[in-house]
């Protein structure tokens, strides 16, 4: 098994940055910091997606020269996955950083815990 | 020294670039303000820091068991992912069971699409619903940063701290800046054109509607950056930047509904292929990469936008009010820099338009009924931590 991770580097090391995403984002109490976690999860998806369809020896899917066999180029269908993650990346990462700077408006910290004890503090008072 | 100023940006306790653009003489009204507020709400913290306690002290138990769960299940995940990657077929190594599709869409993708670049073709022609699907996304996440972080006339009147917002936006003012005007007037017709290019070539060569469109959103970007909004805002309001992603979402919506119907019936849809090679070739995929492009474009200039001022036009009071500041504060340059929020005749700049309002109870309130401290600058309304801010504000009548 150990020889196998060493031969699909690429994967580990995109899984790797998965957990690393993940981890930053269950163990911070910063907002921003979380968000920069998830995007670090993204960047280890498109990793793992774009990696997948390497074939040794053989050149981008782009047509050169008229030559149309399989046999001379990558496999397209990851690149088309990898592009839409890197859409729905973008899309999440904006609204998430719009809603953190609404939460900074109205409670002047970015530290979740003071943003959590000062809710109950509304609420006690109402 | 530096990491201590990182940290405390990240805390969200001051701006990075305050001691660094220290080039002209606004004085930090929004941010002293901001800081005193802070200051009290953090003192409120501390006078009933009791229930603090109290929720620390019920959180205690469950932040420790989190923690242990979040541990443990961080090392389950990436070990299970682990094996699983040990399990995966050899990296660079062709896998035998995606042959047959991989030989559908290279050998006939040219006789089928007439596009070049395999990979567009797939994008905007095999799976051109996904596409569709993506830009729709975009669309909608750009829908809803507007619907959060906009500020127009009712916002601002009753969030000062937007107008602090706008006041500082003016200090920090990047057109100013002798360095960036130079290099965005040499460098902004090789970006904009350079992502014309990207996005005619999507058949081609690699490119296409969503890289062409991002490197179109850098362009509009630096120039709202390196010249001021007004240069952007010419053209690209916020109803002018709606319509052209509605029209183009409609257009690839109608086109694609047409090449469906033809297809699924057998008929032949006469769009011609073209030669291979040439710019007008691929059938439908120029024009869907011109609509996914001047989505994408306008996204990205939306965000930005909307992220630094508040809005994408300048249909509200923002720029005016912006232009008041720095002329306000340029007429008392060389006195006193007490009231950059008060206009010549006295009164608080951010309250400029009455708009016709009846159930506002701040309708008819004149300068007097806001909150001033003894200056006569208006203080926000952010140390009312009682509720959520409803419209109208109705709760204000409880003062």
């Amino acid at each position: 098994m150990i020889e196998n991770l060493g031969i699909n580097y690429e994967e580990a090391v995109a899984v790797i940055l998965f957990g690393i995403g993940f981890t930053m984002m269950l163990f911070q109490r910063n907002l921003i910091k979380k968000l920069i976690g998830m995007n670090i999860m993204d960047t280890g998806t498109f990793l793992l997606l774009a990696s997948m369809g390497y074939i040794s020896g053989r050149k981008a899917p782009i047509i050169e020269n008229g030559i149309q066999k399989t046999e001379a180029y990558i496999n397209p269908v990851p690149a088309g996955l990898v592009l839409t993650g890197i859409v729905v990346s973008v899309s999440v990462t904006a609204i998430m950083l719009a809603l953190t700077i609404r939460l900074y408006k109205r409670y002047h910290t970015l530290y979740l815990d003071d943003i959590y004890a000062l809710s109950i503090h509304e609420q006690e008072d109402r | 020294m530096k990491k201590d100023r990182m940290n405390k940006w990240l805390s969200g306790d001051y701006d990075l670039l305050e001691h660094v653009m220290d080039t002209t003489e606004v004085p930090d009204h929004g941010r002293e303000q901001v800081k005193k507020e802070k200051k009290s709400l953090l003192e409120r913290l501390n006078q009933e820091a009791r229930t603090y306690t109290v929720i620390e002290a019920e959180q205690r138990g469950f932040r420790r068991l989190y923690n242990v769960v979040a541990v443990i299940s961080c090392i389950f995940l990436i070990s299970v992912l682990l094996f699983l990657v040990s399990l995966l077929p050899h990296y660079g190594e062709e896998n035998p069971r995606t042959i047959p599709m991989v030989e559908r869409y290279v050998e006939e993708g040219l006789e089928e699409t007439g596009a070049v670049n395999i990979v567009s073709g797939l994008i905007l022609d095999y799976r051109a619903f996904d596409t569709l699907g993506e830009s729709h996304v975009l669309f909608t996440a750009l829908v809803c940063v507007m619907i959060l972080l906009r500020i127009d006339r009712k916002n601002m009147r009753t969030d000062f701290e937007d107008y602090y917002t706008i006041q500082q936006d003016a200090y920090y003012d990047l057109s100013k800046d002798s360095i960036i005007r130079f290099v965005g007037s040499v460098l902004l017709p090789v970006v904009f054109i350079y992502g014309i290019y990207i996005l005619l070539n999507g058949q081609n060569s690699p490119g296409g509607g969503f890289s062409g469109g991002a490197v179109m959103g850098a362009a509009l970007i630096m120039s709202a950056a390196a010249f001021g909004f007004k240069t952007v805002d010419r053209y690209l309001t916020a109803k002018a930047s709606s319509v052209i992603t509605f029209v183009a979402l409609g257009f690839y919506s109608f086109a694609k509904g047409y090449v469906f119907f033809t297809g699924a019936n057998g008929l032949d849809n006469h769009i011609p292929k073209g030669t291979p090679g040439a710019i007008f070739s691929g059938g439908l995929i120029l024009p869907l990469d011109i609509a996914v492009g001047i989505v994408v474009a306008c996204t990205m200039f939306g965000f930005y936008s909307l992220f630094v001022r508040g809005n994408i036009g300048g249909e509200y009071e923002t720029d005016s009010l912006v232009e008041k500041s720095r002329s306000a504060s340029l007429v008392r340059k060389g006195g006193s820099h007490k009231d950059p929020a008060v206009d010549e005749d006295g009164r608080p700049i951010a309250r400029l338009r009455k708009v016709a309002r009846p159930e506002n109870p701040l309708e008819n309130a004149g300068p007097e009924d806001l909150v001033c401290d003894e200056d006569g600058r208006p203080v926000a309304r952010l140390m009312k931590m009682t509720g959520p801010r409803q419209e109208g504000r109705q709760e204000d009548e409880d003062d």
